[in-house]
This record gives C-alpha cells, structure tokens and sequence, in this order.
C-alpha cells in the first residue's frame, strides 16, 4: 500500500524526522488558512500516488494565503500525471543549499534491505549515474548501527553540521523502514538546508502482507471496484482492456493463460488469479466479478494442486442456477478430482477442455464470432 | 540420484494438524515420502494419518534424524515455524504458506543462511524428487522419473508444463518450485548450479515471470553450463506497473520486462518456448530424444 506524500511526512515527523511545516487540505479554503497559518511564501504539493508531479503541474508555489487558494483550486479536481487530485500538501517553502537522496527498500537478490544514497538528489534515481550511487545492504539481525550511519555518510562526502544529521537520521529511517513493515521509504530530496536536514518529499509503500500488524493507517485504494472486491475475497485481480473474462488458480499460469490468449489473436479482459486453495463459495463470488465486467466470453483454467475440480465445477452450477450466464463460459479443468469436476460440468450442460491451447484458441473463436 | 531431496529423505511437517497439513500429508504418504512426524504446539502424542504428532521440532529430533521440514502455518506464525526447524538443526525447509510480510521472509532466510539451511519458498508448491520424495502440495500423478531439472517461481504453471512433459514421455529429475515472492530462499542460479552437478539431470526447464531480474542472473549461469536450458517466461502480455498475482510478478520502471529476460535467455544458449506447451518439443530439441 502506498502512502500519500502527507501521510508519509507525518509518519516520519512522528519518529522526530525533519519535515516542512504544513498540513493536508482538500479545499482552497483550507489550503488559504493552511498558508495563513504558516506565513510567508509556500508549496501547494497535489497529493497523487505517482512522481514527477512538478513536470506535470501538480506543484505550485504561492506567496501569500490567497495566491495558495488559487493555486489549490487550479489543482484540486483536476488529473495529473493522469490521476485524479483530492487533496493537496501546503507546506513551508525551505530553503534549499543542497539536494540528496535517500531510500530503503527490498533488495530481492540480496535478500537484505538495501539502503540508497547519492550526493545528486532531486532527480529520479533511475536517472543518477551508477558511480554516483551508494548502495550499503542491511543484516536484520544487526540493524543500521552508528557505525554504518558514518560509513554511509562519508560515502556520500558529507561533512560539518549536515554529517551529524545524517548520522543521526539514517538509524531512524531504518527504524521506520522495520517497524512499520515498508516495502519502501524514499525521501528525494532530502535537503540540506543551512544546518539543518529536511525530508522534502516522502515516498513510503507498506507491504501489504503486513498490514495485519500495521493498525496505524488510513487505508489507501488504488484499485478500481472489480480489483478491490476480488482482494476482499482473497483473490489477485487485475483489470485490462479486452473482452475474455479470465479465470485461473496461480499467478504464473494465469500469466500464461493471459499470453495463450494474446498468441491466438484474443484480448483478455482482465487478470484474475482464485489462488492455489480456493473453495466453491470464493470461486462462486470470482465468476460473479467476472460477469459484472460483460464480457464476451469467460475462459476458466484450472490445473487443480490443492483446488480441487469438482469444487470449481460446483461453483460455476451454482452461478448457473442462481442466475442467467449470458456469455459462453469455455473450461478447461484437469488435475485433483478432475473425474468428479469434469462428470458433474457435463450433468449441467458445460463442455471441458483437457488442453490449455484448445480452449484458449476456442474462447478467442467465440469472442470473435459475436 | 536428484537434488536437495531423495527417497532417504526424513520429513516432518508443522502444522500437520490443520485443513491443509491433514490433506497433504495424506498425499505425501501416498507419494512415498518418508514422513517420520508432526509437530502441532498442544497437540503432541496425537496422530494424523497414522504420523505421531509432536509438540516441536526438537520433541521430533529426540525420536527421528529429520532432514527436511514442510510447513503448512498460517502467514502470522511462519516466522517463528520457520525459525524453529533452522534452529533445531533440520537442513531443508519447506515453506508453502503465502502472504507471508517480507520483513519476516528476509529474517527466514538471513537465519537460514547463518545455520547453512536451505529455504525453499515461501509461497511455493514445494519440491518432488520424482519417484522419490515430494515435500509440497502437487498432485502426484504428473511427476514420473526421468532426466530433466526443473525450476520455476510459480506453482501451477510448473504443474502444467510437468504434466506436458510427462504426458510427451519426458520425466523429471527434481522440480523445485522456488516460490512466487519478492525475498525467497533460493534464486535459479542456486538450482541451475545442482542440476549441473547432478549425474541424471541432462536438460533443466526453467519457468520464470517478469519482474525482478533473477532470470537475468541465471543466464550469466546458462552461459557457463555444459547442460541444455529451455525456458518459459510467463508475462508476456501483462502491462507494466501492475502486480500479476506474485509480489515479485510486476515490472517496475521498466525493468523486469518479459522483452529483457527473452533476450538476456537466448543470448546465453537458452531456448525460449513463447507458450507453455511448446516445452517439451524444445527439450526433445535440445536433447535428441
């Protein structure tokens, strides 16, 4: 789950983290009082869950609680970088001396997180050279110690008042990091600014695998309606542009339902994993998502591991029974209980595939015919 | 011979006594494997499919030499499962549960590698040393002995390209699922490395996705293999910036992307099937059968 700019900075203000003064607001009026209360000249941020917002106008400086109004009316209810804005960050302008970066996140090779620096802050990192990139891995079991906090900051050529700060921030941040089970903790630019170090913007992603144990947040949505009904049922669903409703169990042969279909000329309409273990009710509920989306056709692959056929087959007779299926459904269904599954799909009138090519090439067949 | 498992394999399973435990030791017994025990905490001195159920791992040492673990534990508690089979001493360690937070995936294997224990997964199907010992959730049918490796990073797509190669006449050797997260135990090179080693193996599959770059890593290994590699990448369709179902399954900033790893496979001699059930044919291909 990403977090937004605001909440990040609040995140990190609450570990004593340098951020800019300022609030959230979703109205120019709030934003005005927002820069009234802070004085002086201030940033309108729009608050999205995707970078480069400057490029993209979504960042705004005023100079005084009116040029703050007008300037969050220009952004809020508008899109940038293609996203929908509600809300906006008005923040202190600081001044800045020098910009840095720095990130903590998964490095999946390494197995360890992996801690990222570079003197050359204020671009994406993507864009920073390699040599200008400091790259230092975590033990967990160590922790980010004093001793690799002034390592990290004499790579990065710090020295005097900002050396200190830095010393004392990169331990917080890998607390942060840890605590709150992130997948990620950006802050680019981190600022020099005077003596003083402040986290000028804030990018933080908490794994979703723990929110369980992270009671703290707000939930953020990124998620259209079908994908956020899916996740409520455990299921992996992701929405795409074509007219082959999919269904399997397991992300990879999903995946390769997905490039069987593209192979044979089909479009699927959506990504829709029903997990290794998933019962008749959960499958029931999946294909119900699947219709809501009106599809041309719906394409079930099963290779059933721990599902079990005739739980999948019991499903689609109880979809069928509780209601119209206005759409060919082609199956294809082998694997645990593939006799039981296959026998009670012909009782109720569905033909099933052995082969996952056959069936494929038979739905893109059908979705063309229409 | 096979890899990380064979028929002298001593295998427990924690969480023996759950829905799934239950189901799967069931199947393991009938696969053939060599489960010695279970362990469920307040549940020792019960039995499960005519296996003693232990309180721990250490209570199941006292009785039995134990080489490997599968744990069926629910995503909250897998840490501390996992925890107590490496310190225990057991070598190999199972780890089917998915969801599991990344956090505690790197403590599992950070851990593991300090006491020199393999992980296999988390969120895997498992391992099956075919003919010998499976230690995970396939269905048993699909996986016959005979001379190709496989290894994948995802759970039923592997059992679709098994059950092509078997039902083509091709039988496998080991088939490692290494699991579908971002932080696993083992990466393809890990594997590549054994299956070169290993006598029987004389081709290995190898099924990965887009996202990451592990399948970049393992062809600067392809290219020094004296053994045939024939790889499906699954992904080819999906859009960027979306998670494909897998954590690790996404590509990011344009890195990961199905295009790169085709490349970065072929130009290390690999052959790459651009559907699934082109397998088999490759692999008759690349070792003349």
């Amino acid at each position: 789950m990403k977090l937004y700019e605001y909440m990040g900075k609040d995140l990190f203000s609450s570990y004593g983290i340098a951020v800019p003064r300022g609030r959230m607001a979703s109205t120019p009026g709030e934003a005005a009082a927002v820069a009234a209360e802070i004085g002086g000249e201030v940033v309108v941020k729009s608050q999205i869950l995707s970078g480069k917002r400057g490029k993209g106008g979504g960042i705004l400086f005023a100079s005084s609680p009116g040029e703050a109004g007008e300037a969050a009316a220009k952004i809020l209810g508008g899109t940038v970088q293609g996203l929908k804005v509600e809300s906006v960050l008005v923040e202190e302008k600081i001044k800045i001396d020098r910009e840095l970066y720095l990130s903590i996140t998964v490095d999946g090779s390494a197995k360890k997180p992996v801690l990222i620096a570079s003197a050359s802050g204020g671009m994406d990192i993507e864009d920073v050279p390699d040599e200008e990139i400091i790259k230092y891995h975590i033990d967990p079991f160590v922790g980010l110690q004093p001793y690799a906090a002034r390592e990290i900051t004499r790579r990065i050529g710090l020295a005097g008042p900002p050396a200190g700060e830095m010393n004392r921030l990169l331990p917080v941040l890998y607390k942060v990091f840890r605590e709150k089970d992130a997948e990620l903790v950006e802050i680019n630019p981190l600022v020099i600014s005077g003596d003083r170090l402040i986290a000028a913007d804030a990018k933080v992603t908490i794994d979703d695998d723990g929110l369980y144990r992270q009671k703290g947040f707000p939930r953020v949505e990124e998620r259209t309606e079908a994908e956020q009904k899916a996740h409520a049922l455990g299921l992996s669903y992701v929405q795409l542009e074509g007219n082959i409703a999919v269904m399997a169990n397991g992300a990879g042969i999903t995946m390769g339902t997905l490039d069987t279909l593209q192979h044979y000329g089909g479009s699927p309409a959506n990504f829709l994993d029903a997990g290794g273990g998933t019962g008749m009710e959960e499958t029931a509920k999946a294909l119900e998502i699947l219709l809501e989306t009106n599809p041309r056709v719906i394409l079930i692959n099963i290779f059933g591991g721990i599902t079990r056929c005739d739980d999948v087959a019991n499903a689609l007779v109880k979809v069928k029974k509780e209601r119209e299926i206005p759409v060919p459904v082609v199956i294809r269904l082998v694997g645990t209980n593939e006799e039981i599954g296959v026998g009670i799909l012909k009782e109720n009138g569905f033909e099933a595939y052995r082969k996952m090519d056959e069936a494929a090439a038979k739905a893109v067949e059908l979705a063309n015919r229409h | 011979m096979a890899i990380i498992i064979d028929e002298n394999t001593n295998v427990i399973v924690q969480g023996a006594t759950g829905n799934q435990g239950r189901f799967h030791t069931r199947q393991m017994l009938a696969y053939g494997t060599r489960i010695v025990g279970g362990t469920s905490p307040g549940k020792g001195g019960q039995e499960v499919e005519g296996i003693r159920i232990y309180e721990n791992v250490f209570a199941a040492m006292e009785d039995h030499r134990v080489d490997a673990s599968c744990l069926f534990i629910p995503a909250p508690f897998a840490r501390d499962a996992a925890f107590e089979a490496i310190e225990a001493g057991v070598k190999v360690v199972v780890i089917i549960t998915e969801h599991i937070p990344v956090h505690d995936e790197m403590d599992i294997v950070n851990f593991a590698r300090q006491k020199g224990a393999t992980i296999i997964g988390p969120n895997t199907f498992g391992i099956v040393s075919s003919g010998k010992c499976k230690i995970g959730i396939p269905s048993n049918r699909f996986f016959v002995p005979g001379p190709v490796g496989v290894v994948a990073r995802s759970g039923t797509l592997t059992y679709e390209i098994v059950a092509n190669l078997t039902a083509c006449g091709i039988g496998q050797t080991t088939v490692v699922g290494l699991g579908g997260d971002r932080v696993v135990g083992l990466s393809f090179v890990d594997v590549l490395q054994k299956f070169e080693k290993d006598p029987e193996t004389k081709a290995v599959v190898m099924v990965g996705e887009i996202g990451g770059n592990q399948e970049e890593e393992a062809s600067l290994f392809i290219k020094k293999m004296s053994k045939p590699v024939v790889a499906y990448i699954a992904g080819k369709s999906a859009p960027p910036g979306k998670r494909m179902g897998h954590a690790g399954a996404i590509i990011e900033r344009g890195r990961g992307t199905y295009e790169g790893k085709v490349k970065a496979l072929k130009e290390a001699g690999a052959s790459v099937a651009a559907l699934p059930f082109e397998v088999p044919d490759l692999v008759r291909e690349r070792i003349g059968i």
